[in-house]
């Protein structure tokens, strides 16, 4: 590995391509680091979002008027409003509001720190997304299929947790797919508010070494990268889901 | 969705009415809410939170008085990246669906780097690598930061149109092209008077989408530097100084956002609906 | 009124006995919006008798079905089910539709889960039984409706006679006192409706008491105790299929019977 890494480093000493971010080890770590908050971030608001997408989608079904209309509201905030500006806010202005723990220095802070209001903030944004998606997968499934269910005396949440989400779930995937690659993205913004994520990371590397254009190169390769596999991974699920008599 | 058949998005049923009340009510809940924070901690300011709110809305709004900032920037500049992420973007679709190969493979190479490369990764990478001054010929051209933010936030407008223009030029039959061939039209002439005439209104709703998400991804821009309404929200309140004002003030950004974008959502719902029923 | 029949016992509590008829329909009114579908439906369904109806559609005949079993609240009237109101805002409705089980003309079958899986669900989910007992169960229905090797296929890969089968059998777990069925070989090409038709045959000779919505005519006057012609929401005539077909009183039925016969 030490020569790979010195072979870098003669590049820079050729030809000034700065690979500091590779060559040197605190560099390096910091990236890494910096990319595994990526992609903690990302696997976390997708779970989370999902979990919103099916509770909400599920409230939305429901006979009372309030509730329906109180997840329409969620939904149309979140999706009106910039995530950028939804992510101050939580940070920003609600924050301050939370109560104040003390941590093992004995300094009083904030509960929540910038990274939890990052997927709090995140979570909801793609969560308002999903409920739509998720509903439109529900709306799929054969009134029929749903009387069966209700004929053979299975209750409510039974029906929809045994016959009505698992074909729900198959219908809308390729619709969730495009929505969870487009959160795995969003989590750039996460920048704004200081969460130690890849781009905030690399942002310091290029301010400490100067090496922009590297590092931007190297920025695009790991998201490209990271919504390749997710988008990977989203294809095998739909492959291991897949029964017989839909699509081809 | 909401609305019944046939009823056009635009009119808001009772229903609408009711979901778009409780998100009027999240904001006036956030209005109380900073009201009620306020009242427990009075540091002794001489003005109420909607006096403040009223005070900065024309700053926020057109922003510094002789500059171009606030929320029209967001606006102009959503307005312009998406006029030149749309021209771009119908050149890029068209690429795509070129008879030669090396055209086809450069044109899909390109809309999925732009399309899977998060925004404000784009947007740096514009704002820090392009110069400062575009020279032509002896004339030196200053480029603005808001400039350069708008060519940030027109790629990925032109992947994703470059998307569009491709899903509506396949979504038309193959018979129309044969029909056109039999007439001794070139490939040119297909394309330009024949399909992509009927591919416009297909078009319109994911165009209008991708508007949407635009326009909510202008914020972005405060992060480069650009004073916008979020930068200068933020000024606002290092000018004030009072933690009962931050949830009012950014309450107020996305009041301003939501009074634009919404209407904008229904209107596109509309549309979905009027053209998705002629194929 | 004590009585020493077990399905008796278990319907004491609304005062039935075997001898009334199992479910009865009194003046049964049903509008969807401004559409008026039933005006005026009275029907008698006896233990262990083989109902038919039949009639043009939109005669409101499948809807009259899924009020018998609650999916469709009805506006005015009265419907019993072994001696409960079914138009009780009281009634629990999981305790109805394990006495009365339905089958439907498609897209039945859960299509995420094998044959076997399918008739497992409810007994297993809703009655709370035993999995090795109601697997039993599963196969021995599967055997009885001639898919005992089809017990690991998705319905995705059987055909709509054999789905039609499994839907049946699925019903049949839940050890119902009715079967209702929904047109059930309305979406079958000719061969397919046979095996089914076979099947339901079966069953009413067994004894159970069956409600078809249907359009075979051939069936119905064979296994058929009692049919009931229905056009646009009212009954418009009925009677044993003997005495049905051949001496049809009202112009309407005739019509109606000459268009199919």
């Amino acid at each position: 590995m030490e020569s790979f890494w010195d072979a870098l480093r003669s590049l820079h000493d050729a030809y000034g391509i700065n690979l500091v971010q590779f060559y040197d080890d605190f560099e390096r770590s910091r990236l890494l680091r910096g990319m595994w908050t990526t992609v903690k971030l990302s696997i976390i608001c997708i779970l989370l979002s999902v979990a919103i997408g099916i509770v909400g989608a599920w409230l939305q079904g429901s006979r009372y008027r309030v509730l329906k209309a109180i997840v329409q509201g969620y939904i149309q905030f979140f999706r009106n409003t910039p995530p950028l500006v939804q992510m101050y806010f939580f940070y920003f202005a609600l924050g301050p509001q939370m109560p104040r723990v003390v941590n093992e220095y004995g300094i009083a802070q904030p509960m929540l720190g910038s990274f939890e209001w990052a997927v709090i903030s995140l979570s909801f944004f793609a969560g308002a997304f999903n409920v739509e998606i998720f509903r439109s997968g529900i709306e799929a499934v054969q009134r029929s299929t749903v009387e069966a269910a209700e004929s053979l005396c299975l209750n409510r949440l039974q029906t929809y947790w045994y016959v009505v989400l698992p074909l729900a779930v198959r219908f809308c995937l390729p619709a969730l797919n495009n929505n969870l690659v487009n959160l795995a993205k969003t989590t750039t913004q996460a920048y704004a508010i200081a969460v130690p994520e890849t781009l905030f990371v690399a942002s310091q590397i290029w301010s400490d070494h100067i090496n922009v254009l590297e590092m931007m190169i190297t920025l695009l390769t790991f998201y490209l990268l990271l919504v390749g596999v997710i988008v990977w991974l989203m294809t095998r699920l739909e492959r291991w889901l897949a029964i017989p008599g839909f699509g081809r | 969705m909401l609305g019944a058949e046939g009823e056009s998005g635009f009119t808001a049923t009772a229903f609408n009415r009711r979901s778009l009340g409780f998100v009027l009510a999240a904001f006036a809940l956030i209005l109380a809410a900073s009201e009620a924070v306020a009242q427990i901690r009075t540091t002794g300011g001489s003005e109420g939170i909607i006096e403040a709110l009223i005070k900065w809305t024309p700053l926020l709004l057109l922003g510094p008085p002789g500059e171009f900032g606030g929320f029209v920037l967001n606006i102009a500049v959503s307005f312009l990246a998406m006029a030149i992420g749309t021209a771009a973007g119908l050149v890029l679709g068209l690429g795509q669906i070129s008879l030669y190969a090396p055209v086809r493979k450069m044109s899909w190479a390109v809309t999925q780097f732009f399309r899977n490369s998060p925004w404000l990764v784009l947007l740096f990478f514009v704002m820090l690598l392009t110069p400062f001054h575009l020279r032509i010929g002896g004339v030196s051209i200053p480029l603005p930061d808001w400039l350069k933010a708008t060519f940030g936030l027109s790629l990925p407008i032109m992947a994703n149109m470059a998307e569009i223009v491709r899903g509506a030029v396949n979504s038309i039959p193959t018979s129309q092209w044969e029909s056109a061939e039999s007439l001794a039209f070139t490939r040119m002439q297909t394309l330009w008077r024949i399909i992509l005439p009927q591919c416009v209104k297909r078009m319109i709703p994911p165009w209008m989408n991708w508007y949407a998400i635009l326009t909510m991804a202008t914020p972005l821009i405060s992060i480069v530097g650009v004073n916008d309404a979020m930068t200068l929200t933020q000024d606002a309140l290092a000018a004030e100084q009072k933690t009962e004002l931050l949830m009012p003030m950014y309450g107020l950004l996305l009041v301003f956002f939501f009074i634009y974008c919404y209407p904008i959502a229904r209107w596109t719902i509309y549309l979905e609906r009027k053209y998705a029923v002629r194929i | 009124m004590p009585s020493l029949t077990a399905s008796a016992n278990k319907a004491h509590a609304h005062g039935w006995t075997p001898d009334q008829p199992i479910i009865s329909i009194r003046d049964v009114y049903k509008s969807f919006g401004k559409v008026e579908v039933l005006k005026g439906i009275t029907l008698d369904v006896r233990k262990g008798e083989v109902v038919c109806i039949i009639g043009p559609s939109g005669s409101g005949k499948s809807t009259l079905l899924r009020c018998i079993n609650a999916l469709v609240p009805i506006d005015r009237g009265s419907i019993k089910v072994e001696g409960q109101e079914v138009n009780d805002p009281a009634l629990d409705k999981l305790e109805l539709r394990k006495k009365v089980g339905m089958v439907f003309q498609s897209y039945n079958l859960f299509p995420h889960k094998t044959a076997l899986e399918n008739i497992m669900m409810a007994p297993v989910l809703v009655l709370k039984r035993p999995k090795d007992e109601v697997e039993a169960q599963a196969r021995r229905l599967l055997k009885k409706v001639r898919l005992e090797d089809k017990a690991d296929a998705y319905p995705g890969e059987l055909s709509g006679g054999q789905q039609q089968r499994v839907a049946i059998a699925r019903s049949l777990a839940m050890n119902p006192d009715v079967m209702l069925f929904d047109e059930v070989t309305a979406a079958l090409d000719p061969e397919t409706v046979k095996e089914v038709l076979v099947t339901i045959r079966e069953l009413a000779e067994e004894g159970m008491t069956c409600i078809l919505v249907t359009h075979e005519m051939g069936f119905a006057r064979e296994v058929g105790d009692h049919i009931y012609f229905t056009d646009r929401g009212v009954i418009v005539e009925h009677g044993p299929p003997a005495t049905f077909f051949k001496e049809a009183s009202d112009p309407r039925t005739r019509e109606f019977l000459s268009q199919i016969l």
